[in-house]
């Protein structure tokens, strides 16, 4: 049984971490070169949890985490790595601060660090989310017309049924050359590109993070990559 | 200074008697363009300029930005191109209505922001490197970018600035693009599709065909234009008193569309990037009592309009099930690039691709007096020549006016 973590927030879903584990992840952020363009000081003015979607309706306050990083309160800073990151819509709405404060982005390079560590609360949150990786990585773009199936979104009502019987002719409907008949990429994009696109994964260790949040992701990604890249040399 | 340290109270008096001479249209605004040329100066960066011809508008703090009217490379939107094509369509169908030039790349990734915002799994200079190839490819063609997406187009921009600030990243940057074998190119302005929609709004107005004046429209600003680097938004005197961002309102005011307020018009609309795809609980609450229904409570608009990617697909899809929790919807929600089409005459599906959308949008056709039943007739005898192989949907069949005077 994992010792819980009993301070801070009403309820904790995850396991407590040594001090000083906490400790070097807060220095990791800090570290990031943006870190001293995101957070200024605070007035603990509230100006941006009152703009902040998910302030209402999650336990989450953009003042907390820029209050958190000023303070250096690591054992706090560690809720939020675990659990309230993911609650930021990153919409930017917190901007407005006074203090020309960015509580989005250190949300940002807080959740980069917890991905970078395979922070194994970090790895549940995107389980469900992969398939937007495979994509992106793969194809050059977030989403395209095949993930749109009614398994994904029963919510959006019976429209995403007759999408999917109508799909292929709908998209041949289309008089832009670049998306005409394309399902499985939002538009045609040139081979040539995919790979400089595989470069830069490869180049700036893009690659080495997807390991850490899904070993399995990272090599189907790999393979695909690698023989592109040797075709093309 | 007296030997006691304080400032005597006449010295203050005086220097409060003294008047200030600072006119605020006079007043310095901060202007990144300057740090880029400076760096290309030093040899580091490929500048882009903007072509001529340009329209120059005003941004929020007085910066006078410009907008190219044409020879544009489209930066396309994946969530556009990918689930509302119609709105991709539109934009190119109002740049062949004008006769301009652009071109639409197949040398193009997306910018890969919304992935990021959504899980955070890449860095800053991968973030880089793919807007600079991008970039660098729009350059390599000689077309200027023209960017779709507003989320790629708020990306980009706090990109740019952390590339022009942290001399380390850009080094980073410059070694993969290298790589590539790719200058490091930065375009002298970041301009938005809705800022190009904006500066053509009298253009757009004087072949508009279809009347709109007695249409009420709300407008949702999105986020990602006019927040993450709120400064170099289009602002106007003359819309809000310059208290909001001028795209969208300007060109309903430009069509006779009136817009109508309502006061949750700062919120998001509940995206939230990863939410919308895996967490939509968040998204559908939001979008629904937080912005459609206060819509509908203040100002009962016929149609939404907005002009990001997100924003169509979280107000237009969490309309469904919230329908069925019995909650007030029943709002269309279109980009301001739909609407400028369709007031020009485009077709509804040819070129707008209605039906796409999921809110019902045939009562707001109906009160525009489009007799969409028609056009969609046209469109599904479209659809059986391409199933039998004989046509394809070609901007020839798509470009000119559909829709007659009404």
């Amino acid at each position: 049984m994992p010792q819980q973590y009993t301070f801070g927030k009403a309820t904790a879903s995850y396991p407590d971490v040594p001090y000083e584990e906490k400790e070097r992840l807060f220095r990791e952020v800090k570290e990031d070169p943006r870190y001293e363009d995101f957070l200024y000081g605070c007035y603990e003015c509230g100006i941006c949890v009152s703009a902040c979607p998910s302030a209402r309706f999650y336990d989450y306050s953009p003042r907390v985490i820029a209050q958190t990083m000023a303070r250096e309160d690591v054992d706090r800073f560690y809720e939020i790595l675990a659990e309230d990151i993911w609650n930021c819509a990153q919409c930017f709405s917190c901007v407005r601060c006074p203090r020309q404060n960015n509580p989005g982005g250190l949300v940002t390079l807080i959740r980069e660090v917890a991905v970078r560590n395979g922070i194994q609360e970090t790895r549940d949150v995107l389980q469900g989310y992969t398939r937007v990786i495979y994509k992106v990585m793969l194809k050059g773009n977030q989403v395209s017309p095949d993930m749109l199936q009614p398994d994904f979104f029963p919510d959006w009502g019976p429209w995403v049924a007759s999408f999917r019987g109508n799909m292929e002719i709908w998209r041949q409907a289309i008089p832009v050359d670049t998306l005409r008949g394309v399902t499985d990429a939002a538009w045609r994009t040139a081979d040539n590109t995919l790979r400089e696109l595989y470069t830069i994964w490869f180049e700036t260790g893009n690659l080495d993070i997807i390991e850490e949040v899904d070993e399995g992701l990272y090599e189907l990604l790999l393979d695909v990559m690698e023989e592109e890249l040797e075709d093309w040399e | 200074m007296t030997a006691t340290g304080f400032i005597p109270i006449e010295d203050i008096l005086q220097k409060k008697r003294r008047p200030v001479h600072r006119p605020p249209d006079q007043a310095h605004a901060h202007d990144i363009r300057e740090e880029l040329f400076e760096l290309e100066a030093k040899g580091e960066i490929i500048v882009h300029r903007v072509p001529e011809p340009y329209v120059e508008v005003e941004t929020r703090f007085g910066r006078k930005k410009k907008i190219p009217i044409e020879h544009t490379w489209h930066h396309k939107s994946c969530g556009q191109c990918g689930h509302i094509p119609g709105y991709t369509s539109s934009i190119f169908w109002l740049h062949r209505q004008f006769g301009l030039d652009y071109t639409d790349p197949i040398d193009q990734t997306s910018c890969t922001g919304w992935n990021y915002y959504a899980s955070g799994t890449s860095n800053a200079v991968a973030q880089m490197a793919v807007m600079s190839r991008n970039f660098a490819a729009a350059y390599e063609e000689g077309y200027y970018p023209l960017i779709h997406c507003g989320t790629s187009f708020g990306h980009y921009k706090e990109v740019r600035e952390q590339l022009i600030h942290h001399k380390d990243l850009r080094d980073q940057t410059r070694r993969v693009l290298e790589k590539l074998g790719k200058p490091l190119v930065i375009p002298e302005e970041i301009v938005h599709y809705s800022e190009w929609i904006h500066v053509m709004r009298h253009r757009i107005a004087e072949r508009q065909v279809v009347d709109m004046s007695h249409i009420k429209a709300c407008v949702h600003p999105a986020c990602h234009y006019h927040k993450i680097v709120a400064e170099d938004a289009i602002y106007d005197k003359e819309i809000y008193g310059g208290q909001r961002t001028a795209t969208i309102t300007g060109l309903l005011q430009a069509l006779g569309i009136e817009v109508a307020d309502y006061s949750t018009w700062f919120d998001c609309c509940g995206f939230g990037f990863r939410h919308v795809l895996v967490q939509r609980d968040f998204t559908r609450s939001f979008a629904v009592m937080r912005k459609i229904e206060v819509m509908i409570d203040e100002a009962q608009p016929d149609v939404t309009i907005t002009h990001d990617t997100g924003c169509v697909t979280t107000l237009d899809k969490s309309q469904f099930a919230a329908k069925a929790h019995e909650r007030r919807v029943g709002v269309p929600v279109l980009s301001d690039a739909q609407i400028a089409a369709l007031a020009m005459g485009a077709h509804p599906f040819r070129v707008v691709q209605l039906h796409w959308h999921s809110t019902d949008w045939r009562p707001l056709m109906e009160k525009l007096g489009i007799d969409w039943e028609y056009y969609w007739n046209e469109f599904q005898e479209d659809l059986e020549a391409i199933r039998r192989g004989e046509a394809l949907m070609t901007w020839e069949k798509a470009d000119g006016v559909a829709i007659q005077p009404n």
